[in-house]
């Protein structure tokens, strides 16, 4: 090969200015492939290994073996972006049903094939709201009991076309209408609402909160997940312009905060959607086929004119969501839904029954997580249930955040035990 | 034709595979469980196969796509290397899995790996310190131009330009605008390279960064990178790497050498990871000491005690992702590099530029320009180059990135990796030249032997059709 080129080594391949060679070594020990996997075993290893009652936006849901099974398929995980849709029918047409999935779930016209992770998506939703014809000015709304980390992504977003991420109070952990009244005004483009909240709560007010958005020709952003999607208020029916969220709560599981953010809209905005969507067409022998669509609006067409920087995106994610939500069917998707409510109420009342415990704090119906009040300082019976094997928040002095799912319901009555020690 | 042949790739309409929702659906009541109606929806209309039903219809539509195990994938920019399975494993430990919440504490195993790759990738771009919270490339860039204002602001200094040449990747001017700066474009010289005189034009005191490939997207070092540094530097901008390119380096040279004060890396790119059909892939940052303070938080050190520990730098730009990134990619990346060692990532980019330079002197199409790297340009010269990568897939192969950059007429923008021996790469060459010999006719009316026939993306365009319940009957049989 190096007689073809015309070269005596490789070295001779670089044109590299000599004062810019690198000639030292980064110093990394080269190790085979089994003892990598050994010594990461062994290092992964020093994590504790609690039950994990936690939530706040990213969610353990049991994932069937049959979605790591399909979704591992090389030609799905080693493929790349769809630049060519003739080879590529497979990951285009998988993208396409779970852009549908998401339009049924929500109710709305059309969704992305995704987005980073819930955050992101909010920041895309906020320059959305400038981009739109319908909506002027520059405030948006959040609430302020908003994730700390959602709300710092959000300012980066909002930083560079000058937004005002400004908040509006909750009550009883969802959002206050009256406060939300007194905020909005012509100059907010944005109302974001989540559903379930932070908290777990659930918003007793939506389509009001709706309507209030539409008073003001501000876009109401609802936060939610496709979990929660399946049973609460349909966004739609809400008046929800536009929805963001976490779509990793199906097909991921625990993975440290890797996510994939949801993001389907109103009809209307379509040509002002960031990221990528897949559309159905027609081939050269008039069969139906899928192909990325209105490329225009990114980045590698429109440059500093696209809707978005964003280019690699979360695909191989949205293909394990879709799997995994095909698996489990509407019955199997409602029922787990349904479960994620009783069970959080239940635990709520077991708790409740602890000295040294009320819960739920908030008098609203809970989706997997709600939060409890603890006599002794939170941080202390946090330390304690760890030592004890479990992991809870701590969102306050006195306050911790519990979230239960199927995955940690067999703990449950271990948990509520070590509780009765603790608190 | 060809020795590559993929039959699976077939025009048999029999074969085609409907979309879950003509299989079977069902809509189910929701009677609110243990809600009050009023809080939940009326009902939810969903696919409702068995599994053997899901499994096939899946299997089936792999079967429609090309990976980097399906045969060589030269697609310019992309660096499509094999991704080599043990990373999987690894990703897959059950100890990985943990939730971002956890105390750090409780966490040590996570964060050491962060910590250990962190300190690879500042060892690898000769960089002081390094975030992994990007989740992409473009969130990389983004990540870095916000660090770039912050910077200039704590010195009181409002600028509003950043500088991109022409022939960058797209996100670099969108990331720009993103981030409230003005784009101001930078043209070539003739030999494909940054123009000297335009960049002393184009710097001043508005100048906040100058974002650079390099090598750059023709696949050539930027020989005056001193130059350009000094330039900017003068100017009291900030030199931004783009690390789309790093695999051209590894070992060979660094960015934090050649005076870049702030750099993304790739790393389903450089270090393997799969690209997933789209995604996730990682694009940690790396800066030099002075940047440090700005990295978004929380940022994992170690302590006193060897414990590892996180904490929020002082001038951190906040968060950047809701949590810590694409951790599962993060951990391929991790187990990459620590299997390749120096002398394996040496030896990746010693084999990728020569697998670059190799396969461009077997094909016949003209590469006007170089010495290039782990990359190529060609040029289709009268063909059209969109029509020839379409060709392309008749003889089994992936074509290469198309029509950019612009400067090379009919781009075909080529990077075959270091992980293709010389029979494929003579299988590669083999396509390019079938495909150079043949008329224009025939190229137009490629591709004819894969799942789908040309695809009429305009007509796609011009009709959005995004989900099933909007098709009416677009090209299918309802």
């Amino acid at each position: 090969m190096l007689e073809t080129v015309g070269a005596d080594s490789e070295a001779d391949l670089f044109d590299i200015p000599e004062a810019v060679r690198f000639d030292e070594e980064f110093g990394i020990e080269a190790r085979s492939e089994s003892a990598v996997r050994r010594e990461a075993r062994r290092t992964l290893g020093r994590n504790d290994d609690l039950t994990e009652l936690l939530g706040r936006g990213h969610y353990d849901h049991y994932v069937p073996a049959v979605v790591d099974d399909l979704a591992g398929r090389q030609e799905f995980l080693t493929s790349y972006t769809q630049y060519q849709p003739e080879v590529a029918q497979g990951f285009l047409q998988a993208l396409f049903e779970y852009q549908s999935m998401l339009a049924e779930l929500t109710g709305l016209d059309v969704a992305n094939c995704s987005m980073y992770d819930a955050a992101t998506a909010l920041g895309e939703a906020a320059t959305l709201s400038q981009r739109v014809r319908s909506t002027s000015g520059d405030r948006v709304l959040v609430p302020e009991s908003l994730r700390e980390g959602k709300r710092e992504v959000l300012e980066q977003y909002a930083a560079g076309p000058d937004i005002a991420v400004e908040t509006y109070p909750t009550a009883e952990g969802t959002a206050d209408v009256e406060g939300i009244t007194a905020a909005i005004g012509d100059d907010v483009s944005m109302l974001y609402v989540e559903n379930p909240t932070v908290s777990g709560a659930i918003e007793p007010a939506l389509e009001t909160l709706g309507e209030i958005a539409d008073e003001h020709d501000a876009l109401f952003c609802l936060g939610s997940d496709p979990v929660a999607l399946a049973l609460l208020e349909r966004p739609a029916d809400a008046g929800a312009d536009v929805v963001v969220g976490e779509a990793s709560s199906l097909g991921l599981g625990t993975a440290y905060g890797t996510g994939m953010g949801l993001f389907v809209a109103r009809e209307q905005y379509l040509r002002q959607l960031p990221g990528r969507l897949v559309g159905a067409a027609e081939d050269a022998s008039g069969r139906r086929a899928y192909t990325l669509t209105l490329q225009t609006r990114e980045q590698h067409i429109r440059k500093e004119r696209a809707t978005s920087n964003i280019c690699t995106n979360q695909a191989w994610l949205a293909l394990r969501a879709a799997i995994h939500a095909a698996v489990l069917g509407p019955d199997g998707l409602v029922d787990l839904a349904e479960r994620c409510a009783r069970l959080a109420a239940e635990t709520a009342e077991r708790l409740d029954a602890v000295d040294g415990i009320r819960a739920p704090v908030h008098d609203r119906h809970h989706f997997r997580e709600f939060q409890a009040r603890t006599d002794q300082p939170a941080r202390a019976v946090a330390d304690d249930l760890e030592s004890a094997g479990f992991a809870v928040h701590v969102v306050g002095d006195h306050r911790i955040q519990v979230c239960v799912t199927e995955t940690t319901e067999p703990e449950l009555d271990r948990f509520v035990e070590a509780m009765e020690v603790v608190a | 034709m060809t020795d590559h042949d993929q039959a699976r790739w077939t025009a048999d309409e029999e074969r085609y595979e409907p979309l879950l929702a003509e299989k079977d659906t069902t809509e189910v009541d929701v009677d609110g469980g243990p809600l009050p109606e009023d809080l939940t929806r009326d009902s939810l209309e969903l696919p409702s196969l068995s599994e053997p039903e899901i499994a096939r219809h899946y299997t089936r539509l792999s079967q429609m796509n090309y990976g980097v195990e399906s045969g060589p994938f030269p697609l310019g920019s992309c660096t499509m290397k094999y991704n080599p399975s043990f990373t999987d494993a690894v990703a897959g430990l059950p100890d990985a899995a943990v939730h971002p919440d956890r105390s750090a504490e409780s966490v040590q195993g996570t964060l050491a790996i962060q910590y250990a790759l962190q300190d690879y990738l500042a060892r690898i771009g000769g960089m002081d310190a390094v975030t992994l919270q990007p989740p992409a490339g473009a969130a990389g860039e983004f990540t870095g131009i916000r660090i770039a204002r912050a910077y200039h602001e704590d010195r009181g200094e409002d600028r509003s330009e950043v500088i991109v040449p022409t022939s960058a990747h797209g996100t670099n001017f969108a990331t720009a605008a993103m981030a409230g700066f003005d784009v101001v474009e930078l043209p070539s010289d003739e030999d494909g390279r940054v123009d000297l005189d335009a960049l002393e034009a184009a710097v001043g005191p508005e100048t906040a960064a100058l974002m650079l490939t390099n090598p750059n997207t023709l696949g050539l070092f930027e020989r005056d990178i001193e130059r350009i540094a000094e330039t900017v530097h003068d100017a009291g901008g900030l030199l931004y790497y783009d690390g789309a390119n790093l695999n051209a380096l590894l070992g060979r040279a660094r960015p934090g050498d050649m005076g870049f004060d702030v750099m993304h890396y790739n790393v389903h790119k450089t270090f393997a990871t799969p690209h997933g059909g789209g995604g996730p892939g990682a694009g940690p940052v790396g800066v030099v000491e002075d940047l440090a303070p700005y990295l978004p938080e929380p940022h994992v050190r170690e302590t006193a005690d060897g414990d590892y520990e996180r904490h929020a730098p002082e001038r951190s730009i906040g968060k950047v992702h809701g949590f810590a990134g694409n951790w599962l990619v993060l951990v391929r990346a991790y187990a990459y590099i620590a299997r390749l060692g120096d002398e394996g990532l040496a030896d990746a980019s010693a084999k990728a530029v020569l697998n670059a330079n190799y396969l461009a002197e077997l094909i016949d199409y003209e590469v006007p320009y170089g010495p290039f790297h782990h990359e190529f340009v060609a040029s289709a010269g009268d063909q059209d180059a969109a029509d020839a990568a379409k060709r392309m897939l008749d003889y089994g192969v992936h074509p290469p990135t198309t029509k950019w950059p612009e400067i090379v007429p009919e781009a075909l923008m080529t990077e075959p990796t270091e992980t293709e021996g010389p029979e494929t790469l003579a299988t590669l060459a083999r396509a390019f030249n079938g495909v150079a010999a043949e008329d224009d006719a025939t190229l137009e009316a490629a591709p004819e032997r894969t799942a789908a026939r040309r695809i009429d993306q305009v007509d796609a365009a011009r009709d959005p059709t995004l989900t099933w319940d909007a098709l009416d009957g677009k090209g299918g049989e309802d």
